[in-house]
């Protein structure tokens, strides 16, 4: 087998590189804090850093500070201060570690995180828009809420051309001029439209390389771990968007990954069982988690977190520069609305990629502080088996909150379900033709 | 002849079984769990030993199952209870397509096919209610022992509604009808009503097909079946072995271990 310890320079240069350009945005975002900076404050499932990037304003993303001291192992710490402050055990993990940073004056493990100018958020998530209001509260900023248009039938794909489609992509670019002046407003500055192209073209290749990227996880042996891999290539994808950096990071990520598929070369794993990850990663036990499966040779090639939470941009949309308004509107309600769709009907996508994917598992992960993902799993789940002979293994932590992360559960299950697929292995090894 | 050791560490109480190439049970223990995993452990199988007059040297291979199965040192292998009360439950009702298993802790609904595989399960998730644990807090409160929940409910006529799911608040809603003057027949009959709904619950979240075998300590109340079958409005299988039914799948699997180091021909009859 071979890994991805190997020093030729390409394999796993895109899990060191992905950290490095987080800690330097980490770095240039204390260094705003200390100064006495703000920054825009936006989501992953549509954080419209095109048109921030324009105005220059940093960004700040609050879910990603949040699930980073879940990592660190001191989400517990954040959570207690804001349920000491009112906040309910049962309510997002990360708006309560969030609004700890927000009170203890931007302290974050990663550096101290600037005060919002101004908070952009789509309605990809109904937790955003109160997520939003605390700050308003707090730090007396305007709101920008991008209103995107869902999907108006499960499985109903409307694009270009189509009377709705075109009807929504009026309503998304009227409310995007709204928001360019908001950033006029708040930075002063004026509104560039070759600056937009600019940051537009580093997002088109970003783009092109997630879903070139998602794409090479097909080839057997896999060549990367959705679970683990993927989340740090998804942080560049969010946090970098619309920058030379991102777009550089990107390219060689490709590179990385067209040469290991090239070569045969997979992840850490002895690849026996194919799986496919639905919901948010258990950060409290983040590599833990990913062990318990891959202790028994299964890895991730493929998960929604990849898809919903970069906002769609695993589809791939490319703008089209010459028309950069009327294209990040279109791009916007296409890659938002699929975000959407990829928490609330991704059987239709799943289905695909059992095939496409050579999958052998599906593993749902309801979290408890998540509703937007989670509720609907077990329905969802439950549908996907009436239509596919698929195993499926439904287990529930949560993203933030390690009360109700219970390790032996999990494992038990986990251990399950492997079981179950070692005997379905077995026997469909003994009932094969010789 | 070789002999398969089953030892299925459980949140409450440790079984052992021990079966012959034929899968035969020729000796079995059980025994409360209690602090020292490993101890239990150790304790059940050598009780097992002296039940079927077996030396230890005569047992090819321990499976460990139960949340103490990383806790059988002297174990060869583990295997889930999960997988493992499966395995029994075919193995002792061939048609069963339903496992309900309810234990100390856990209560757990598997679902299999025809070959006797997993096709799905569910379980109870950080939290006691539905399970054994429900009526040992019903029984404390009501100052019974367990053995006598089952026949004592099973006299009820007027039968009250516990609306609680919470093993901890039983406790205070079963007291609160006795303060009504309820009868502890007709409280109990309730509390069974209760955790059988609960089941039932898990039961139909991987979906209910019969036959449907009922295993685990609790299978031992009488009452208990009664208020599940009648919940599912189908007859549950049960048997002297169904509270052993997590040890008997484990040696069933060590069993099939001997077999597939043996020969092909051996390994072909542990698979059918």
């Amino acid at each position: 087998m071979t890994t991805t310890e190997q020093t030729d320079g390409i394999v796993g240069r895109g899990n060191r590189d992905g950290a490095a350009l987080f800690r330097d945005w980490f770095a240039e975002l204390n260094e705003v804090a200390e100064n006495g900076g703000r920054a825009a404050y936006v989501f992953v499932m549509g954080s419209l850093n095109e048109v921030l990037k324009t105005f220059d304003l940093p960004v700040v993303f609050p879910e990603i500070n949040s699930l980073q001291t879940a990592v660190r192992r001191v989400a517990h710490e954040y959570l207690d201060v804001a349920e000491d402050a009112g906040y309910s055990p049962d309510i997002c993990g990360y708006v309560k570690a969030d609004f700890a940073t927000q009170i203890q004056d931007g302290r974050h493990p990663m550096g101290r995180i600037p005060k919002p100018a101004l908070t952009v958020y789509t309605n990809a998530c109904n937790t955003y828009i109160k997520w939003a209001e605390i700050w308003e509260r707090l730090h007396k900023i305007p709101l920008f809420t991008l209103d995107v248009p869902g999907t108006r039938q499960g499985g109903l794909i409307t694009l270009g051309g189509d009377v709705d489609f075109e009807n929504d992509k009026r309503y998304v670019k009227a409310q995007l001029l709204e928001l360019i002046e908001l950033c006029k407003k708040v930075t002063g500055k004026p509104f560039d439209i070759d600056r937009l192209r600019e940051v537009m073209g580093f997002a088109n290749t970003m783009s092109r390389g997630w879903k070139r990227v998602l794409e090479l996880n097909a080839k057997t042996p896999s060549v990367f771990n959705a679970l683990t891999d993927g989340t740090i290539y998804l942080g560049v994808a969010n946090g970098m968007r619309g920058t030379p950096e991102g777009a550089k990071y990107f390219d060689d990520l490709v590179e990385e990954m067209e040469y290991k598929a090239a070569n045969g070369i997979g992840t850490l794993t002895d690849e026996k069982y194919r799986l496919v990850f639905v919901g948010v990663p258990c950060y409290p036990i983040f590599r833990r988690f990913n062990e318990l499966f891959t202790e028994w040779g299964g890895t991730f090639v493929n998960s929604t977190y990849l898809w919903f939470a970069s906002g769609g941009t695993n589809r791939g949309f490319e703008y089209d520069l010459a028309d950069p308004l009327d294209s990040l509107a279109e791009g916007l309600l296409i890659s938002v609305r699929d975000a959407m769709d990829s928490m609330f009907h991704q059987d239709r996508v799943l289905n695909e990629v059992i095939d496409d994917f050579g999958i052998d598992g599906v593993v749902y992960h309801p979290i408890k502080s998540c509703r937007t993902t989670s509720t609907g799993m077990a329905d969802s789940r439950r549908y996907l088996m009436s239509q596919r002979d698929i195993p499926t293994l439904f287990i529930e932590s949560d993203m933030m909150d390690r009360r109700v992360v219970s390790e032996a559960q999990l494992k038990n299950r986990s251990d399950a379900f492997f079981e179950g697929l070692a005997a379905r292995k077995a026997q469909a090894g003994a009932s094969a033709p010789s | 002849m070789a002999y398969a050791a089953g030892v299925d560490v459980g949140s409450t109480q440790t079984k052992a079984v021990i079966i012959d190439e034929h899968r035969n049970i020729v000796g079995r223990s059980l025994g409360d769990t209690g602090a020292n995993v490993v101890v239990a452990a150790e304790t059940a199988f050598a009780q097992a030993l002296a039940d079927g007059a077996i030396e230890e040297s005569e047992v090819e291979y321990v499976i460990g199952t139960g949340y103490g199965r990383y806790r059988v040192t002297f174990g060869n292998d583990q295997v889930t209870e999960i997988s493992c009360h499966a395995r029994g439950a075919v193995q002792i009702f061939p048609n069963t397509r339903t496992v309900v298993d309810m234990g100390g802790q856990d209560t757990k609904a598997i679902r299999v096919n025809d070959k006797g595989e997993i096709e799905d399960f569910c379980m109870n998730d950080k939290c006691a209610a539905g399970t054994g644990r429900f009526l040992g807090a019903a029984a404390a409160a009501l100052d019974l022992g367990l053995d006598n929940l089952g026949p004592t409910a099973l006299k009820a006529t007027k039968p009250v509604r516990i609306s609680t799911t919470c093993t901890v608040f039983a406790e205070s809603e079963v007291l609160s009808w006795l303060g009504k003057g309820k009868k502890v027949e007709d409280i109990l009959w309730g509390v069974h009503q209760s955790i059988a709904s609960r089941s039932a619950a898990l039961m139909r979240r991987v979906g209910i097909e019969d036959e449907i075998t009922f295993t685990g300590g609790v299978t031992r109340n009488v009452a208990m079946v009664k208020a599940l079958g009648e919940r599912v409005d189908k007859k549950l299988n049960v048997s002297e072995e169904s509270h052993y039914m997590g040890a008997m799948g484990a040696a069933l699997f060590a069993l099939d271990r001997i077999f597939a180091s043996r020969s092909p021909a051996q390994a072909a009859e542990a698979a059918r």
